[in-house]
Formats: structure tokens, C-alpha cells, sequence
């Protein structure tokens, strides 16, 4: 399969491996933030492939992760009005809020419905004017042109019955909550190839000069993501912060200029708490004014809803890199993906999850 | 008086509510199976969790198997509801290593459902039924209102004759045994998946399904020392795998470089973020065989049309108790575990 096979190559990503051996003089940590790339590294076991003392730390790149435990619950409370379709993306459903999960509002008579697309869902209430459709539009910088478009269309074309409970979180603010952590330990990041396919690379500059540390966009494939590990060691070793590109098959420098200019006109940056990690300024999207009228936390009455994160959840460290999911006491014993305690154990992306899968004899170890 | 309430707790309590997990055929599955309906009707038949019960009967042995089928959308590409239901069945005896023989049917349709449609799909079950060469002997019809069923449901059991002095079972599976598949995986699943949310891809994947009788009698009629036959269904390769290591409490240890997986199915997966070990088939097996009688089990098995891509995918060892684990073509390995329910798509 092309663009797949070539980097999966064992060859290639051997000498890939050798290549950052020979590069890695110290210790180093560093941080993938995307959880496309966590599942990566984990499917392929390509932690097993670095030197020893070159740390790849799990970042808050997983969209259901990072989703707060109330905007769950809204979405729970939304799902279980009579009259109402909630359409959400698959990993959503299983996430638990502190009254339950998507699934068990749907088994409750709840129609709460799995769609690829939020034009889908779009759809849907074009179809069935008679019910009031919500789109649970959560996501980073990838899943926003879309969800922008949809409510883009939605309004443009007046269908009134069409909704969005809007929880869109941004890369960058991000990780600068995480550099300024008094016990952070990541000293270069693997920057999401998505997102910059999208936002180009130009707002992670200042980060790499503020805070000293270098950057590199990187893809997801095994080759991909050692390449970008090597090249995030070449800069840390010659001590050279700055941005870096491995995946310039997919990110221009500038990014998709027609999605950030739809994004600008229908999303604004607001504040937004981040499951794990608590409020970050500026780090999400809301609706701008002329799009108030598709907001279903105002069509529904649940802005007010707040909620309390598990106090035995770690997911604030795990998602800053501090631990490592085994490191948490309660992974694989009190927290399983039939039990999770907190997001990261839900979804494929998340970090706990992962480990879970695919390393459970690692439990023991480190 | 407190021992009659601790007698019969209602022993599933993490969901007050039946989800749609529990049919997943993953863990959720697999917890109902073992804290609801195991205890309830334990029985040696039962308690050996096999695709089909095997018992003496009137000095010959029988199997004994049921299955029901419920399928959004009703037809999709490679088949239909009414050839999933014969072969299902048929594939369960067979996993039994038994010679299928009769079938019955039971059909909840809703009302309203095209008459034409019930047509094609009893004719689609009729050819199915020839292919595996089995009789559709019995059946039961009812029909429910509108809004109540899903156009059609259809359950069908079997009952198949063993031919064979052999115990096939995954308690009868050894170490260094070898894990034989059939074929490709992940070919269901995507054809479902693909026709149920009208997903365009440039070429259109084909369900598998298909009967897996006559390559397993095959087997046992070139005398091959079979030791376990399972069948590949809801939650794919991986499931099943689980499933074998924990029941015989031995590790299997698969190569992911010797598993053949079509180009349309992997570039399904990849773009929906599923992994094809997980993905449902509906005509392929596993059989666990000696090391020595490897290379006959495939030549039997590749001349039959379902299984011509036969060949070995790993191998059974000692220890770790009920691990799967699976080398990646880069030479890392990685643990494979059941899922809880089906597989999601992933965000981005």
C-alpha cells in the first residue's frame, strides 16, 4: 500500500534506529503530542528500538483524554432529552462523565448515534426536521475545519434544528502549560503532523525560542517517527532549539489557509479546561457571536453544569508527561478499558489504554 | 435468611442496563457469558466453551450449535443476512469437527418488510445450504410490529455427526503446536462497515462469507491430528487468539508479517483508525496442528477455493498463561489483548 508500505519498511526503520543511537550522547525526554502517534509507537513497539536513557513521553494529544469530565456529562444530559439526537465520533461513547457514559445513555432510550463526518450529522437534521440534532464537536486543530463547516452550512442554509456542543482544544497553549510546569521533564517535542497539516508551523516558533527547546512535526508511521526523534536529538545534542519539519509530504509551512480561514469565522479562542490538566487561557474554541444560535449548551440550558474530575485518576500527570501510565496505582487493577477511571484508559489514543493493549507485561517494569 | 439473598445476586453490576458491548463479542461479551449465563446453566457441555457442544449419543458422537443474526444492512457486498445465517451454524459444527448435517431456522420479521426481500434472502439461504451441503429440516416464523425488529432476524441451529475419534477443543491444544490460518482477515467487517455507513473506497472489499465445512473435513479425513478449530467472527483474529490462549492456558505467539491482509482492507482500517486483527470474517479459521503435520494441513486446506491463502502464523509455547503476543514486521512485539466491545473509530 503506497504511502503506508515505505514507511513501515523494517529496513529503513533499522537504520533509522542505528542513526538515533549513534546521535544519542545523553538522556533525553521527549514528547510525542499526539495520540495517533502514542498508538504508533505502542503498536509498533518503537520504543524498543531507542537507546536506553531517550524517554518518549505520552502528550495530551488525545482528543477524548483532554475532553473535561462535565462537558461528558452535558453531553450525557443532552443525549437523555427526549426528541434530541446526539451524534458523536465512536471513541466518545465510552468515555465516562460522573453520571455515566454515552453507551448507557443510549441503552437508556437515548438516541445517541456513532458518525465519521459532523456534515453527517448535518445531514441527519436536514432529514429529520422533527428532532433537534447535536453534533459533540470535540477535537484539536484536525477535527476543527470540519466542524467549522458544519456549522458554516447549518447556518447558512437555516436549519434550525441543528446544534453543536462545541469542546475544541488547541495544541500549542498546550504545551506551553506543560514547559511551564515547575516539575516538567520534556525537552523537545514531536509536534502533531495533523494539526500543522492544518495550522502550518508558524505559531510554534515563539514556543521553540521562548522556552529554549526544539520542535520537529512529525507523521505517524514507525519511519515518520523515528525520523523525527532523530532529528529532535540532532537539535537537542547541538544544542539548536527551533522548528523542525519531517512530514513535508503533508504540512506546508503555512498550512491550509481556506480551513484556518473558516475555522477564524466560526470559532473564536476562549478558555478551556483541559480533563487532567485544569484551565489553560486561550487554549480552545468557542462559537463567535453570530454562531450563538447553534450553541446547545444554550439550547439546552447545561452551561451551568460543572463536575468534579476522579481524585484517584492521574491523568493530569500522565498527560503531561510526569508519569507513565504503569507508574499509576491504580493501572490494570482498579482502572482497566471495561472500568476506566479516567479518559485515557478509554480511548485507542489515550496513553493508559495503549500501555493497556498492548504492554500489559510491562506492567512490572520501570 | 441473609444466604437466600447472597445465593442469587444480580451478578453483573457494573452496567444496570444491557449495552451494545455485551454483544460486541469482546470482554463485555465474554463477562456475560461468565457471570450470567455460565453459573446459571453450567453443565460439562457447556462449561467446555466451545462453538458447539459435543455429546455421546446412541453410540455416535453429535455436535449441537446455535446462532443468531441480526445485520445492518440486511444485504452487503459477498452476501447476505440469509447466507450468514446457514453458514454461521455450519461453521460452528464444523469447528466442532463435525459433518454438518441439519439446520433449523427461526425467522422474527417485522411488519412491513418487503416480501421480495424475505424472497432473496431464503433463496440466498437455500444456495448456502447446498454449498455446505446441509438441510434446513425445521424452522419457526413470528412477526413482530413495526418499529419492533429490524426487518429481519434469523436464528439458526445445527446439528452435525462426528466422524472422528479426535477431542478438538482448545483444551487439547499443546505447546509447539502450530496456528494455521485460512486466509485473509478483516474482509467482513469492512464490507459491513462500508456498505452499513456508505463509505466509498476505490475498490469494494467482499465479505468472506463462505462455508469452512468441507476444508475441515478435509482435515480430518487426510488424518491430520487436528487439535483445535475455531472460526474468526466478531472481534477477528485477536479475539480468538485470546480466547484459545486463556482457555488451554498456554501463550501464542503470532507473526504479523505471515497474516495476510488485502490492500482495501488495510487501507479501510487505516483510515477509520481500526486494526484488522480485530475486524469481524465470516469464512475464515485457525487450526491449531502439530509441527509435524503443518505442511499436509495447508496442502489439504489450499485445495480447497476458501483456504488457498493457508499458512502458518505462529505457534503455541509454554508459560504466560493465556498471553497472545505478536511480532511486527520491524521485529518489536507487542501484547494482544480482547477488546471490551466493538471497535470504535478513532477520532483523528
Amino acid at each position: 500500500m503506497r504511502f503506508v508500505d515505505e514507511y513501515r519498511d523494517a529496513e529503513s526503520v533499522h537504520r533509522c534506529a542505528r542513526a538515533i543511537a549513534r546521535a544519542t550522547t545523553r538522556p533525553w525526554t521527549l514528547m510525542e503530542i499526539c495520540g495517533g502517534q502514542t498508538h504508533a509507537i505502542v503498536r509498533f513497539g518503537i520504543d524498543e528500538l531507542l537507546p536506553e536513557g531517550l524517554r518518549l513521553v505520552h502528550g495530551p494529544g488525545c482528543p477524548v483524554c483532554v475532553t473535561p469530565v462535565e462537558l461528558i456529562d452535558k453531553a450525557v444530559e443532552i443525549a437523555r432529552r427526549p426528541g434530541v439526537i446526539l451524534c458523536s465520533f465512536g471513541d466518545m461513547l465510552r468515555v465516562p462523565g460522573t453520571r455515566g457514559d454515552l453507551f448507557t445513555a443510549k441503552a437508556e432510550g437515548g438516541d445517541v448515534r456513532v458518525v465519521y463526518s459532523p456534515l453527517d450529522a448535518l445531514r441527519i437534521a436536514q432529514e429529520t426536521p422533527d428532532r433537534e440534532v447535536v453534533f459533540f464537536a470535540i477535537g484539536f486543530e484536525t477535527t476543527a475545519p470540519a466542524n467549522a463547516m458544519a456549522v458554516h452550512q447549518a447556518h447558512r442554509l437555516g436549519v434550525g434544528n441543528f446544534s453543536v456542543l462545541v469542546s475544541h482544544v488547541l495544541v500549542p497553549p498546550a504545551m506551553e502549560a506543560i514547559l511551564g510546569e515547575p516539575d516538567n521533564r520534556v525537552q523537545g517535542f514531536l509536534a502533531a503532523g495533523h494539526v500543522c497539516a492544518v495550522m502550518g508551523r508558524e505559531e510554534y516558533e515563539p514556543i521553540a525560542q521562548r522556552w529554549g527547546v526544539p520542535i520537529v512535526i512529525t507523521g505517524f508511521e514507525p519511519l515518520d517517527i523515528l525520523r523525527g526523534v532523530l532529528r529532535c536529538v540532532e537539535m537537542l545534542e547541538a544544542g539548536q532549539p527551533g522548528v523542525d519539519n519531517q512530514y513535508a509530504r503533508s504540512v506546508r509551512d503555512e498550512g491550509n489557509v481556506h480551513a484556518q480561514r473558516l475555522m477564524r469565522q466560526v470559532f473564536r479562542i476562549i478558555p478551556r479546561k483541559w480533563r487532567g490538566i485544569g484551565l489553560i487561557p486561550r487554549s480552545g474554541y468557542g462559537l463567535r457571536p453570530r454562531y450563538a444560535g447553534l450553541d446547545a449548551e444554550a439550547r439546552f440550558g447545561v452551561a451551568g453544569m460543572t463536575a468534579e474530575e476522579s481524585t484517584e485518576c492521574i491523568s493530569g500527570q500522565i498527560l503531561r508527561g510526569v508519569k507513565r501510565p504503569h507508574e499509576c496505582p491504580a493501572f490494570g487493577t482498579r482502572c482497566h478499558p471495561e472500568h476506566p477511571l479516567g479518559a485515557p484508559m478509554v480511548s485507542t489514543e489515550g496513553a493508559c489504554a495503549a500501555y493497556y493493549r498492548h504492554r500489559r507485561f510491562a506492567r512490572s517494569e520501570a | 435468611m441473609m444466604s437466600l439473598d447472597l445465593s442469587c445476586p444480580l451478578p453483573i453490576s457494573d452496567y444496570p442496563q444491557v449495552v451494545l458491548a455485551h454483544g460486541g463479542g469482546g470482554s463485555l461479551t465474554a463477562q456475560l457469558i461468565d457471570k450470567m449465563f455460565g453459573p446459571a446453566f453450567s453443565n460439562p457441555l457447556l462449561d467446555a466453551r466451545h462453538d458447539g457442544a459435543v455429546f455421546e449419543s446412541h453410540g455416535g458422537r453429535l455436535a449441537f450449535t446455535t446462532d443468531s443474526h441480526v445485520v445492518t444492512p440486511l444485504f452487503f457486498p459477498g452476501g447476505d443476512i440469509g447466507s450468514l445465517s446457514v453458514n454461521g451454524t455450519v461453521n460452528d459444527l464444523a469447528m466442532c469437527g463435525a459433518r454438518p448435517l441439519h439446520l433449523s431456522a427461526g425467522f422474527i420479521l417485522e411488519e412491513g418488510f418487503p416480501m421480495e426481500a424475505l424472497w432473496r434472502i431464503v433463496q440466498s439461504m437455500r444456495r448456502a445450504a447446498e454449498v455446505a451441503q446441509v438441510q434446513i429440516v425445521t424452522g419457526d416464523t413470528k412477526v413482530v410490529d413495526r418499529g419492533k425488529g429490524d426487518g429481519v432476524f434469523i436464528t439458526t441451529s445445527g446439528v452435525g455427526v462426528i466422524e472422528h475419534g479426535l477431542t478438538i477443543a482448545p483444551s487439547e491444544v499443546r505447546p509447539g503446536d502450530v496456528v494455521i490460518l485460512s486466509g485473509d482477515i478483516g474482509r467482513h467487517g469492512v464490507a459491513i462497515l462500508t456498505a452499513r455507513e456508505s463509505l466509498a473506497f476505490e475498490t469494494t472489499v467482499e465479505s468472506d462469507c463462505a462455508s469452512l465445512a468441507a476444508p475441515t473435513l478435509g482435515l480430518l479425513e487426510a488424518g491430520v491430528e487436528v487439535h483445535c478449530l475455531r472460526d474468526l467472527t466478531r472481534g477477528g483474529l485477536a479475539t480468538a487468539a485470546v480466547e484459545i490462549a486463556e482457555t488451554s492456558g498456554l501463550r501464542i505467539d503470532l507473526e504479523e508479517t505471515a497474516i495476510p491482509v488485502l490492500d482495501g482492507v488495510r487501507g479501510a482500517c487505516e483510515i477509520l483508525g481500526l486494526d484488522p486483527l480485530y475486524m469481524a470474517n465470516e469464512g475464515r479459521l485457525v487450526a491449531f496442528v502439530r509441527a509435524e503435520d503443518a505442511a499436509r494441513a495447508i496442502e489439504v486446506l489450499r485445495s480447497h477455493p476458501v483456504g488457498r491463502q493457508s499458512s502458518v502464523i505462529g505457534s503455541v509455547a509454554e508459560g504466560d498463561r493465556g498471553l497472545v503476543t505478536l511480532r511486527t514486521g520491524l521485529g518489536t512485539s507487542r501484547i494482544v489483548t480482547m477488546l471490551s466491545g466493538e471497535q470504535l473509530p478513532r477520532i483523528c
